[in-house]
């Protein structure tokens, strides 16, 4: 069943068109690779799709809702609820340690905070991040650091997990244990994973890709 | 890579005869491997018979006389089907693709379509491999990194040249 699809997205910063008409589905549980060179639009296509960027046009739909017409405020509480991040660089809060950052979203949420480390604890276990619990972000190696990203944007049981290329900073082997882990505990729980990556062998963990050139997307069936 | 549909490719810019098909097949695609006589003919003769060309007169000149080919409705078929089909992904694809994005800019047709269709084609191998490598042990992982990078090699290119088509139909149309 489809769970988020964009249509015809527009989106210019200054004169740059970044989107020119693109559009994409997804349906629930699949894991889908946006690629496509350098500035082709497809971060930018992601950000529209998570609802962090508005487009100038076109629509984002999430089940029945239009994420391009609802408040800031609904958007965020979906974004927090529904949604799960992780990004190339700076996405934990330094001052944390990894077991706080990774209850950071349940505690916003309201969930008292020893519930909500036993759940963070039990997802860096999965993740194969629990020996880090007590530490800072800066005080882990670059994979675990991601990992613990992963074990954050999964604990809420996300509908979506919007990964930026997850695996930029990272050497090919902490890259491929990132991606294994996380595609396989999105396919545990169901979740939905937007990938955006411009390296082929982090694509081929996808179920499909979506190409996007110029700011318009287009689906590449393979046909065996 | 196939001869025969590469001529066919060039013979869609009009009838040539056999020593002009091997000049402009080496000058595009023949720099370490020019095309002998012999092969030029035998393929020629092979097309004809499976009616993907025909005979279009004959030129007369200061030696043997010349005879014109001319692709036919299934000459352009097949040629067409050859440029849809995807090179089945193997760690070296020598000059095959690179033909294939000549021959479509050439005749008009969509170069980015065979370059879609071919990573498209690799990305699936590379699904398959990550799945086995997933699944396997250490042997199966080492065994599949090695064709995955190759792989990946391939698809770098395919990106790269993409990138490079308006470029390269320009230099093409030459």
């Amino acid at each position: 069943m489809t769970l988020l699809t964009a249509e015809g997205l527009y989106k210019s910063f200054g004169k740059t068109n970044a989107l020119d008409g693109a559009g994409i589905s997804i349906r629930e549980g699949e894991v889908v690779a946006i690629m496509g060179p350098s500035g082709s639009g497809k971060s930018t296509l992601l950000h529209c799709l998570a609802g962090i960027l508005p487009p100038d046009s076109g629509t984002v739909t999430y089940r029945d809702r239009e994420l391009t017409t609802m408040n800031d405020g609904a958007r965020s509480e979906l974004r927090r609820t529904e949604f799960g991040f992780v990004f190339q660089f700076g996405q934990l809060v330094p001052e944390l340690t990894c077991l706080e950052n990774v209850a950071l979203p349940l505690r916003l949420s309201g969930m008292k905070r020893r519930d909500a480390e036993r759940a963070s604890k039990e997802w860096m276990a999965r993740l194969e991040v629990d020996t880090v619990a007590d530490q800072r972000p800066g005080e882990t190696s670059g994979g675990q650091g991601q990992r613990v990203a992963v074990a954050r944007a999964l604990v809420t049981s996300p509908k979506v997990v919007f990964a930026d290329e997850p695996t930029g900073a990272l050497d090919s082997l902490n890259g491929e244990r990132v991606m294994h882990l996380l595609t396989t505990a999105a396919r545990e729980t169901g979740a939905a994973v937007v990938l955006v990556t411009h390296e082929p062998r982090v694509a081929a963990y996808s179920d499909r890709e979506v190409v996007v050139r110029d700011g318009r997307s287009r689906d590449v069936e393979f046909v065996r | 890579m196939s001869i025969g549909h590469a001529l066919l490719g060039l013979l869609e810019g009009g009838p040539r005869h056999g020593y002009d098909l091997k000049r402009a097949y080496d000058e595009r695609f023949g720099h370490d491997r020019p095309l002998h006589y012999g092969q030029v003919y035998s393929t020629l003769s092979r097309l004809l018979k499976n009616g993907f060309v025909s005979e279009a007169g004959v030129e007369a000149g200061d030696g043997p006389e010349r005879k014109r080919y001319a692709i036919t409705d299934a000459g352009v078929t097949d040629v067409e089907r050859w440029l849809g089909t995807p090179e089945k992904p193997e760690p070296y694809l020598q000059n095959t693709l690179y033909a294939k994005v000549v021959l479509a800019l050439l005749s008009g047709r969509s170069a980015t379509e065979v370059l879609d269709t071919q990573r498209s084609a690799h990305l699936g191998t590379m699904r398959d491999l990550t799945r086995r490598k997933t699944d396997g042990d250490l042997a199966d992982q080492l065994i599949c990194d090695f064709a995955l990078f190759h792989l990946e090699a391939d698809l770098r290119w395919l990106e790269l040249t993409a990138a490079r088509l308006d470029k390269l139909a320009e230099e093409v149309a030459r």
